[in-house]
């Protein structure tokens, strides 16, 4: 044996596996369990974005309890207790004590957590830090007792070492009861932790979250809506931007035997006529076998893929939160800064790299949120808050690129993130989050997505800017409002008191001062025990509207001009509101907006418009739209001009 | 013997029947006065004085500022009769604070009450004096060897020599100078001698200036009150003297000057009353800077600017001034009059001031 060959030997003894444990115990901090403060965010996250998942799967509405109890040698004990099916007790070593162990990896739909390493990390992370072991209490019936599982990791194996096992009896009719203690540090990470649950009940109206704290103090983050997200179902890989050797694997392991039906099975979007396309723009016999295909043939395909228009993946394996729900909670959770408004603007689905993909975003503006400051920044993945690297998110990068001066906030040179009184909510759903690292903080900087979240934000800004217009042209009108109803009063007054005459009538001057048709309109919520008073008028209707909100918007116009005035107004509504009573007569309803032709209204006389609201939550619709048909705008404050449908 | 105040009242009276009367055929009421800026005033021939042009500014109802002026308006003119009826007067500042009572009407700040009052002498062609209302800061001095006779309180005249019957803080000139408080009786002095700061005053005062050269020396107390210019022009009128200006170097004080001289912008409706268009500007000149050597501060932002705003003044339109001015620009500089005491106390009275009297023809060298 030669002199190298011997160094080759000696090499290959010290060379073995290195387990998946280990591994993470030296890259911790790209788990996120770099420090103290952030382990307890991470464990925290990790356990209750799991509940999320596993609730959502089975269509129970959650209802998490977190609980921290601090010790003083910098050791906390972390409680994550969930109403969701329970774990049967084969199952719990393999999840709670293996790494990289999920149901979800493989599936190509939208979940939060994607690559399993999730809740065992937090186990092996308490293992390392304190020696304890994990404690599992999980239920998975009504009439059957509970079990409580304590396990250890065994990181040369990537096994669990199941310690003990006991039967015990629990109260709650499913559920499961995490118990580890972790070295945390609870003074400095209490901030994330509760950040991190608020932000968390934004995007899962849902859920219902608890969060005791070690002096006993209880924070309840309210579920405000009924409604199980839609679950998402699992879809066949979109052939754009598809890599090479997944394309390659994917063939080797297919039962098809010809090209066109490979095409047709194994990816999402490819019909009949796209397959046709593909093969031509490729040129490749239809008839191929797919298991012989050269490298290079698979390489025109891979081409042809990206010539040929191919439809967007289907939404289906998307779950986006819905504009009146992001709303409803920024509202709910937004409370005691009493927002001006919040304006919500949703994209339709798009792609990148052949996973489908769709951005949600929101404005909360003014109340006592601080003028001179930056906006806050709220972003979510899969209904997920991502809390650090803010610097190294797309949506970051997105936001900074809009010049936000046009839309009335403070940006010095056009660039970076604007100064305002005002929260920027940004929300991406995919099959497949592309994080910057697995401590998935960040979603990478990918162009397509960068672009739908600047459009999705152009246009939230657009809602914002013709608010505040509106507003502004409202205070000017208001302020002659106190003109012809306080000073010019007082004006007459005094001119014939000094002259000993009667006082004037002022109607015809007010007229000349105002020169306006001014609306003006009022939305009230009231809550309802029966059915609204008219017969619904879609179809649609089947949501049950009793014991639900009535809301109710009265519109005031008065013809502030010196000539009679005739024109159409709409009011837009909700597409899922149902339309009660109206007068005065409308000329027109659909399912957009209700439309009125107003017959002419003489000078200083004014006209009530009012109409209600079924199938709605109270404060889902608080703000008019209202248009104007026939009349010069300009004339008109309170409207804006119809453009057509 | 009191007042016919009939006039008066008629005028005031003209205002509120013209707001009435816009009411009543369905206008929005609007006022019309003269503009008041440097831009709306001209030389008047006849009168000698700056007064304003044929440009007007419309007050009307129709904005909300508008409407806010025209109530105010109403309630000032309503206070004024109010005021005349019971035969009391109020000082301005006085009148701002029982405007604290008019409600919608109230006044933001002072200055807003003063500019009104005066806008209603503009409109009526009144006087504030005419109006009962008077300024409350007086207090410019005088001393000179003329004796002028004074209506007191008591109603008793009391004759008062300007030189032997005060202090050496003068005789203090009172905010009613007009003959029926005030009348000029022997004179024997050879000029007036106006001047910006109590320091200088003071200081002439102390070296015997008045006695020495025949001189009235009036306190000017940066820019005259009403009454100090009022002062002077009847001094000049009635005793034939011949008025100097004599001012720190900057534009602000070329505003004094040209107050004295040729009338305020602001009060331009009554040029012919205040102004003495026979003023001389004495100096400092930007030209004694350089002459005299003088200490010198830099120009502002401020004073360049207003500067190059009084080189468009139409009031600064001759060669003297334009020239001065551009000299100005171009040193840079600025100084005070008190900076001639860099050659000793006495200089300004025994060097300065001869020597300027003698360049203007008023003192044989």
């Amino acid at each position: 044996m030669t002199e190298v060959e011997a160094i080759a030997h000696k090499l290959a003894r010290q060379q073995k596996e290195i387990s998946v444990a280990e591994f993470f115990e030296r890259n911790k901090h790209i788990l996120g369990f770099g420090n103290p403060t952030r382990s307890l965010l991470t464990s925290v996250k990790e356990g209750v974005d799991n509940v999320l998942d596993a609730c959502e799967e089975s269509g129970i509405l959650p209802e998490i309890y977190v609980e921290i109890k601090n010790h003083e040698d910098g050791e906390c004990r972390l409680i994550i207790e969930d109403n969701g099916p329970g774990i049967i007790k084969k199952q719990v070593p393999h999840i709670f004590g293996r790494l990289l162990y999920g149901s979800r990896f493989h599936a190509i739909r939208q979940s939060r957590g994607q690559q399993g390493i999730g809740i065992s990390a937090v186990v092996l992370y308490s293992q390392l830090t304190t020696g304890k072991h994990a404690k599992i209490t999980s239920k998975i019936q009504e009439d059957r007792p509970a079990t409580v599982t304590e396990l250890a990791i065994d990181t040369n194996r990537n096994r669990a070492e199941v310690i003990s096992r006991a039967i015990v009896h629990w109260e709650k009719p499913s559920g499961t009861r995490l118990e580890v203690s972790i070295v945390a540090d609870y003074k400095r990470g209490k901030r994330f932790v509760y950040d991190y649950l608020q932000s968390t009940s934004i995007v899962n109206p849902h859920a219902q979250i608890t969060f005791k704290e070690p002096d006993g103090t209880e924070h309840l983050f309210e579920r405000t809506s009924e409604t199980i997200p839609k679950k998402p179902i699992e879809i066949k890989p979109h052939p754009q931007g598809i890599e090479l050797g997944t394309l390659i694997k994917i063939a080797k392991g297919t039962k098809s035997r010809r090209l066109s039906s490979f095409l047709k099975s194994e990816f999402s979007s490819m019909g009949d006529r796209t397959t046709k396309a593909v093969c031509e723009k490729a040129q490749l016999d239809r008839g191929l076998d797919p298991k012989k295909m050269s490298r290079e043939q698979f390489l025109t395909l891979h081409k042809a893929f990206k010539k040929v228009k191919i439809m967007a993946p289907s939404t289906d394996c998307l779950s986006p939160i819905g504009e009146i729900l992001i709303k409803r909670s920024l509202k709910h959770q937004t409370q005691e800064i009493s927002p001006e408004f919040i304006y919500t603007a949703s994209r339709p689905t798009s792609v990148f790299s052949g996973s489908p993909f769709q951005i949600e975003v929101g404005i909360v503006y003014g109340g006592s949120l601080p003028k001179d400051k930056s906006v806050r920044l709220l972003r979510f993945a899969n209904r997920v808050p991502l809390l650090y690297q803010q610097g190294d998110c797309v949506s970051t990068a997105a936001i900074s690129s809009i010049d936000w001066r046009r839309y009335g906030f403070d940006q010095s040179s056009g660039k970076g993130i604007p100064s305002g009184p005002a929260i920027f909510f940004t929300h991406m759903s995919s099959t497949l989050i592309p994080f910057t690292s697995e401590s998935k903080e960040a979603i990478a900087d990918i162009p397509e997505i960068e672009s739908e979240i600047k459009l999705a934000f152009r246009e939230c800004a657009r809602k914002v800017q013709s608010h505040i217009h509106k507003e502004v042209k409202r205070v000017k009108t208001r302020e002659k409002f106190d003109l012809i109803t306080k000073i010019l009063p007082e004006i007459a007054k005094k001119s014939s008191d000094m002259l000993g005459k009667p006082v004037p009538s002022l109607d015809a001057v007010i007229t000349k001062i105002m020169d306006v048709i001014w609306i003006e309109d009022l939305i009230e919520c009231e809550k309802t025990s029966s059915k609204p008073v008219q017969a619904t008028l879609f179809e649609d209707s089947s949501e049950n509207i009793d014991g639900g909100w009535i809301t109710k918007s009265t519109i005031l116009v008065v013809n502030y001009k010196n000539m009679p005035q005739k024109f159409n107004l709409y009011a837009l509504i909700p597409e899922d509101a149902v339309v009660g009573t109206v007068t005065p007569k409308p000329a027109k309803i659909t399912s957009r907006y209700i439309k009125w032709n107003l017959d002419a209204i003489d000078p200083a006389n004014k006209v009530d418009i009012s109409f209600e609201l079924a199938g709605l939550d109270k404060g889902d619709f608080d703000e008019n739209d209202l248009y104007i048909e026939n009349i010069n705008a300009s004339y008109v404050i309170g409207a804006d001009k119809w453009e057509g449908e | 013997m009191p007042r016919d105040f009939t006039k008066v009242i008629e005028k005031i009276d003209l205002i509120a029947e013209k707001v009435y009367n816009d009411l009543k055929s369905s206008e929005i009421p609007h006022l019309k006065l003269p503009t008041r800026t440097k831009t709306n005033i001209r030389f008047d021939e006849k009168l000698n004085v700056w007064k304003y042009g044929g440009n007007t500014t419309e007050r009307s109802a129709k904005s909300l500022d508008g409407a806010y002026m025209m109530l105010r308006t109403m309630y000032m003119v309503d206070f004024i009769k109010d005021m005349i009826k019971a035969n009391k007067s109020s000082t301005l500042r006085e009148m701002y604070y029982i405007s604290e009572g008019w409600d919608l009407a109230k006044f933001h700040s002072q200055p807003e009450s003063d500019s009104l009052a005066e806008d209603l002498e503009v409109i009526t062609s009144c006087m504030r004096e005419d109006f009962k209302l008077r300024p409350e800061e007086d207090g410019a001095r005088v001393i000179g060897n003329f004796t002028l006779e004074e209506m007191t309180r008591n109603k008793t005249k009391k004759k008062i020599h300007c030189q032997d019957d005060v202090g050496d803080s003068g005789y203090t000139i009172p905010y009613n100078v007009e003959p029926e408080k005030i009348t000029f009786k022997g004179a024997d002095a050879d000029f007036i001698l106006a001047v910006e700061t109590g320091g200088m005053f003071d200081r002439l005062v102390e070296n015997g200036f008045d006695k020495q050269h025949r001189a009235i020396i009036v306190h000017l107390k940066g820019q005259p009150a009403r009454s100090t210019r009022r002062f002077i022009k009847r001094l000049h009128d009635e005793k034939k003297l011949p008025v100097l200006v004599f001012t720190d170097c900057d534009p602000w004080s070329y505003r004094i000057f040209g107050s004295v001289a040729y009338g305020a912008i602001k009060t331009a409706h009554i040029s012919e009353y205040l102004a003495t268009p026979a003023a001389q500007y004495l100096g400092v000149t930007p030209s004694d800077i350089e002459n005299y050597k003088l200490p010198t501060d830099k120009l502002s932002k401020e004073d360049i600017h207003a500067l190059k705003s009084e080189l468009s003044d139409p009031r600064f339109q001759d060669r003297f001034w334009k020239h001065e001015i551009k000299l100005q620009l171009s040193l840079g500089k600025k100084s005070e009059q008190q900076a001639l005491a860099k050659y000793g106390l006495d200089y300004v009275t025994d060097t300065y001031l001869p020597e300027k009297l003698a360049e203007m023809g008023m003192l044989k060298k």
